[in-house]
């Protein structure tokens, strides 16, 4: 069997990038509430507050740390496999992609050293607007990367002029059509990752008994959150829905499961893609459905997948699943929102040892949920790199051989195994140290100024033993 | 059309990007590169404490230099990487686990000496990758309507691998001033005795390359022996650094070493700079050819105006606070 270049190099994108973006996803959510918790602290001088800020920031500090660690390599992937590609969209990627790493730099420079080893050591009304500063500067950052992501999906003010597309109006080119849906689904996507993983593991603390007072108003306040944005999520993914079937109507076919343009298209709960058949095996949906949800009718014409040749359609079967993934996901999420409701009257939210338990596993499940997403968009996408103008095909890097591909992709799974393996299994360690040790230290040597992301947390990699 | 020549300040911009990035990244690349050949662990402790605080803000450099290459002369970046693909999944392998080895090698008690081999393996891969690519940007790339065509092992020449030698050198030199202005007792004497026997080997390295490289290229030959001959004062000036360096190692002046180490370097780079002058990928890309739309490098080039000096008065300021030696004990954690 040949070695394919552009399948492998695709493979290796959707792994450096799958990685890279489950670290900021929750980073961008918890630095957010970080900035809330400050609030509270400010306003109402309530220690609680800080105490949970100042676990929080410890946690915030890991996952930026290896945020950082694995975007250095994404900065390189276009280059290296993408080179035709990059050349040809560099006058609009480069500058946005650029302004991405600028505002994180700036970020780091100024304020997250602040966050991370301020406390005490500035006025507090200059550490919470660092803590603002740090939340607001995740955002810009996700800003510039969704702007250059929703460009490759429906592109707009650039014209191609000598094989490279020149950019004729910022404003279209960064608020191109889909980019607003895109930044407000994966905002709200942010904040479910936070509020789920905060809420996860102060479940997982009330059912060992620990710092219960804390860990109690921290859940409290993630499941009035979760209540409002939770559902908000459902309104915003179908309205990106709508904008994907307007702009991409053949990524939507596959996400329905949809082969031929008919009226009357039912939601298929389930069903086997068969994409050589052209049609899918075992179908289970509600006739209608799909028509009423996307055309708002249940007589409504709804595109098929086989409306174009088979050589420019998505991989349906993943597509498909990914999108169901990513719906039940967030269902499940809405079930346990209104859960968290029902079970205010007499404290039952944290006193429900099942509640609670349930709850625990939930933090996994926005991540999943992302990631399902994104295999959505991007497979969906398929074949199309800069969706209408540029396949995968025509985007790779000319000289790669299927060889390079395959020796740089196990290499990056080698390498992301061992290194993340080790950031996972020292977050676990600061999980477990909880608010407790969180809560102990912040009088530490003045060469705290390292200002450096790990060394916010102070827990040490293995188990007690060994000299220090 | 164009009111004045962005591609000019845009190689300006990128030209000191590079040298910030090798100075910076290249004295804690060299602690790490010594590391195995420390004393003892104290001194091991040391050193690592005395990049600490700045480490992670010299290599962001380089993946602004990522970005802005990308941005500025798209051509270099997409020549580049793929020519150098293997190489740059090295380097970057090692910058990650070296990365990853800063943050854990304090927290770690019974693993710390797989994280020792993690920080100085990662620091040499990435620092003889590094030196490779500059050996490929002087021995030329071949290519074809602006796209790179040859194979994934042509980067390995004797001539890329003896450049690899010298950057990890160069960088071990680096590290080794460092050292010796950062430290006192037992790892001060011992940086001071890697130092001379260091700068020797730079020296050799990069006198072999200067010889090599006007008798394999035309263009450089031509340049430095019948064009212009005021360019031979920047090696007088490398050679004067290096003459200070060694007297500093032996007067026990304690920043003389490093800061003249820095001169060798940016000396030695200018004069890089100029042998290929017009050309990025050398032998027949030049700036102009690689650069991007005149609008594209205006759009970016308002915003790093901006945070530029507000990135350098941050990074003056950090090794303003951690001046003076380290000691043993106000370690960072």
């Amino acid at each position: 069997m040949d070695l394919d270049p552009v399948l492998l190099s695709r493979i290796q994108f959707a792994f450096v990038v799958s990685f890279h973006a489950i670290f900021p996803v929750f980073t961008i959510g918890l630095a957010s509430f970080i900035a809330f918790l400050e609030t509270c602290a400010y306003r109402t001088g309530n220690p609680l507050y800080t105490r949970l800020s100042k676990f929080w920031i410890k946690v915030f500090a890991v996952v930026f740390g290896m945020g950082v660690v694995s975007g250095i390599v994404m900065s390189f992937q276009f280059g290296t496999n993408w080179s035709n590609f990059a050349q040809a969209t560099a006058n609009f990627l480069g500058p946005v992609l650029s302004y991405e790493v600028v505002t994180a730099f700036f970020l780091e420079a100024a304020f997250l050293g602040i966050l991370l080893f301020g406390r005490g050591r500035v006025p507090g009304g200059i550490y919470l607007l660092a803590a603002f500063m740090v939340a607001i500067g995740t955002f810009i950052s996700s800003f510039w990367i969704l702007a250059a992501n929703s460009w490759m999906h429906t592109p707009a003010g650039t014209v191609m002029e000598n094989g490279m597309h020149q950019v004729t109006a910022w404003g279209e080119a960064i608020f191109n059509p889909s980019f607003w849906y895109r930044f407000a689904h994966m905002g709200l996507a942010s904040f479910l990752t936070g509020a789920f993983v905060v809420a996860s593991l102060s479940a997982w603390f009330l059912l060992k008994g620990r710092e219960v007072e804390a860990n109690r108003r921290a859940l409290s306040l993630c499941l009035w959150l979760l209540l409002v944005i939770a559902p908000a999520q459902l309104w915003v993914g179908d309205l990106h829905g709508l904008n994907t079937l307007e702009h991409q109507p053949t990524k939507v076919a596959a996400m329905e499961g949809n082969w031929e343009t008919s009226s009357n298209v039912p939601l298929l709960l389930f069903a086997w893609p068969d994409q050589q058949a052209q049609t899918n095996h075992w179908e289970l949906g509600i006739p209608g459905l799909a028509s009423l949800i996307l055309k708002h009718d249940t007589e409504g014409v709804v595109p098929g997948i086989s409306a174009v040749p088979k050589d420019e359609q998505p991989p349906v079967g993943i597509v498909f699943w990914s999108f169901r993934v990513m719906v039940g996901l967030g269902m499940l999420m809405i079930a346990f929102a209104v859960a968290g409701l029902l079970l205010r009257p007499g404290g039952r939210y944290w006193r429900s040892r099942w509640f609670l338990k349930g709850l625990v596993p939930m933090g996994v499940a926005p991540f999943i949920a992302v990631l399902a997403g994104w295999f959505v968009t991007e497979m969906g996408r398929a074949p199309w790199l800069v969706y209408g103008q540029m396949t995968h095909a025509e985007g790779v890097t000319p000289s790669l051989t299927g060889g390079m591909a395959l020796f740089s992709l196990i290499g990056y799974i080698v390498v992301y195994a061992l290194v993340f393996t080790a950031g996972l299994y020292y977050l676990s360690r600061v999980f477990q140290a909880g608010l407790e040790e969180a809560s102990g230290d912040g009088e530490h040597a003045e060469a705290e100024h390292a200002k450096r992301p790990f060394s916010a947390a102070h827990v040490p990699l293995e188990q007690q033993g060994g000299h220090a | 059309m164009e009111p004045f020549d962005l591609t000019l300040i845009w190689a300006g911009i990128v030209a000191f990007g590079v040298i910030m990035y090798v100075l910076m990244d290249g004295f804690d690349l060299g602690v790490g590169i010594l590391f195995p050949l420390a004393p003892d662990e104290e001194s091991r402790d040391l050193m690592m404490n005395s990049v600490a605080p700045v480490w992670d803000g010299n290599e962001t450099w380089l993946v602004l230099g990522g970005t802005g290459l990308l941005a500025a002369f798209p051509m270099v970046y997409t020549i580049m990487l793929p020519a150098l693909y293997i190489g740059v999944f090295l380097m970057l392998a090692g910058l990650i686990f070296r990365g990853i080895a800063f943050e854990f090698r304090f927290k770690a008690n019974r693993s710390r000496w797989l994280w020792n081999l993690a920080f100085a393996g990662g620091s040499t891969l990435a620092a003889f990758a590094q030196g490779m690519v500059v050996g490929k940007y002087i021995e030329g790339i071949n290519t074809a309507d602006g796209v790179f065509v040859g194979g994934p092992l042509d980067f390995i020449t004797p001539f890329t691998l003896l450049t690899g030698v010298g950057l990890v050198a160069g960088y071990a030199l680096l590290g080794s001033t460092w050292t010796l202005m950062k430290t006192e007792g037992v790892t001060r004497q011992w940086a001071q005795r890697m130092a001379r026997p260091l700068l020797l080997m730079v020296l050799a390295v990069f006198g072999l390359i200067s010889f090599w490289t006007p008798i394999v290229d035309q263009a450089v030959y031509e340049r430095w022996f019948s064009t212009l001959h005021v360019i031979w004062v920047l090696p007088a000036l490398a050679l004067f650094c290096a003459w200070k360096i060694w007297q500093g190692i032996g007067h026990n002046r304690e920043g003389t070493p490093f800061v003249f180490t820095m001169g060798l370097f940016v000396f030695t780079y200018l004069g890089l700079l100029v042998s290929k002058w017009p050309y990025v990928v050398p032998p027949e890309i030049t700036l102009y050819d690689a650069a991007s739309a005149w609008e594209s490098q205006l759009f970016l080039l308002l915003g790093l105006l901006f945070v530029i000096p507000i990135v350098l008065t941050y990074t003056a300021w950090t090794y303003w606070v951690f001046r003076g030696k380290v000691r043993a004990g106000d370690g960072y954690h």
